[in-house]
């Protein structure tokens, strides 16, 4: 596909302190607009959804990836393709459930945090919670229902950036009703 | 040679976009019947395709052919759904379709941030793209149809 390839090639690069800063604007008004860190919190998953159902679709004409035989792919599409494609970054898979369910997403460096330290008054706020609205909104759109979470977080002195990953079920496609 | 119609499904089985080329006969029916009955052959066509495959299969159904024309049909893992009916002179439009897909819809349509794609994509840009494209290919040829 040598089509794809220059597209990749030639997508444009963007400076990444600019992206930095823009998030971390976008993470202060909303903590002005709004009362509690929960209700920001809900609002960056919430955005984060929106993007990630759009996302999906420039990914995957981006990557040609095909559908993942099973979870354990999809731990590594997002770690090793996703992520690198959008934030430049390869996380690591770790901590797999004995079930295969359930695994963690270790972010050694998280661009989104690069000029970040969180006011005392603001210790719930999950600064980065955006990603998991992005992750949960994009695998939805490939029939997959995720639970999407942070367990660490280096902005609140975890050694680690931490995202859990939890598979909940595969979404069927059905008929549209009245369709015999 | 030549291009007879195009269908872009989205994943709940709703015709998106259904533009038309070179197509002499219409089906006599109502085109949300046409749109409904494509729709449901295809997912019929689909999950049998699927039930008898002796190995698990990547790609699926990619066309099929009848004495008069050929449909070809790709599928997102997002699950959107392009289908291209042609002559039977093209052998293989996966290609084409991958382009409408990668280069058309998503540029186009999802990358728009006023352009929702329910129920039906409502871009001229997105149009008169596809439509320039569609007569730029090398099999589209009205006079040979």
């Amino acid at each position: 596909m040598s089509r794809q390839s220059n597209r990749t090639t030639d997508s444009k690069k963007m400076n990444s302190e600019l992206f930095t800063l823009t998030y971390g604007a976008l993470v202060t008004q909303l903590c002005k607009d709004y009362e509690n860190d929960e209700e920001v919190n809900k609002q960056l998953d919430k955005m984060g959804y929106n993007i990630g159902v759009r996302l999906i679709e420039d990914f995957l004409a981006r990557s040609s990836i095909g559908r993942c035989q099973d979870f354990r792919e999809t731990a590594d599409v997002i770690a090793k393709v996703a992520f690198k494609m959008y934030l430049g970054i390869t996380p690591s898979v770790t901590n797999w459930s004995p079930a295969g369910d359930e695994f963690s997403l270790i972010l050694e460096s998280n661009p989104l945090v690069d000029f970040v330290e969180l006011p005392d008054n603001h210790s719930t706020l999950i600064y980065s919670n955006l990603l998991c609205g992005v992750l949960r909104g994009a695998l939805e759109m490939v029939q997959m229902a995720v639970d999407v979470k942070f367990v660490q977080d280096t902005l609140r002195g975890d050694n680690v950036t931490e995202i859990r990953m939890k598979f909940i079920k595969r979404i069927e496609e059905n008929l549209p009703a009245g369709d015999e | 040679m030549t291009v007879h119609n195009l269908y872009i499904f989205d994943r709940n089985g709703n015709c998106l976009y259904y533009n038309e080329w070179n197509r002499k006969k219409q089906a006599g029916i109502s085109k949300d019947e046409e749109y409904k009955l494509m729709y449901g052959m295809l997912f019929s066509i689909r999950s049998f395709v699927s039930k008898m495959s002796p190995l698990d299969m990547k790609e699926g159904f990619l066309s099929f052919q009848t004495s008069r024309y050929r449909l070809h049909y790709y599928e997102t893992p997002s699950g959107l759904k392009f289908v291209m009916n042609t002559d039977l002179s093209v052998s293989n439009a996966r290609e084409t379709l991958q382009h409408i897909y990668s280069n058309l819809y998503v540029e186009l349509i999802v990358k728009n941030p006023v352009c929702s794609s329910t129920p039906s994509l409502d871009s001229e840009l997105f149009s008169s793209r596809l439509d320039a494209f569609i007569r730029a290919l090398p099999y589209y040829s009205p006079r040979a149809a």
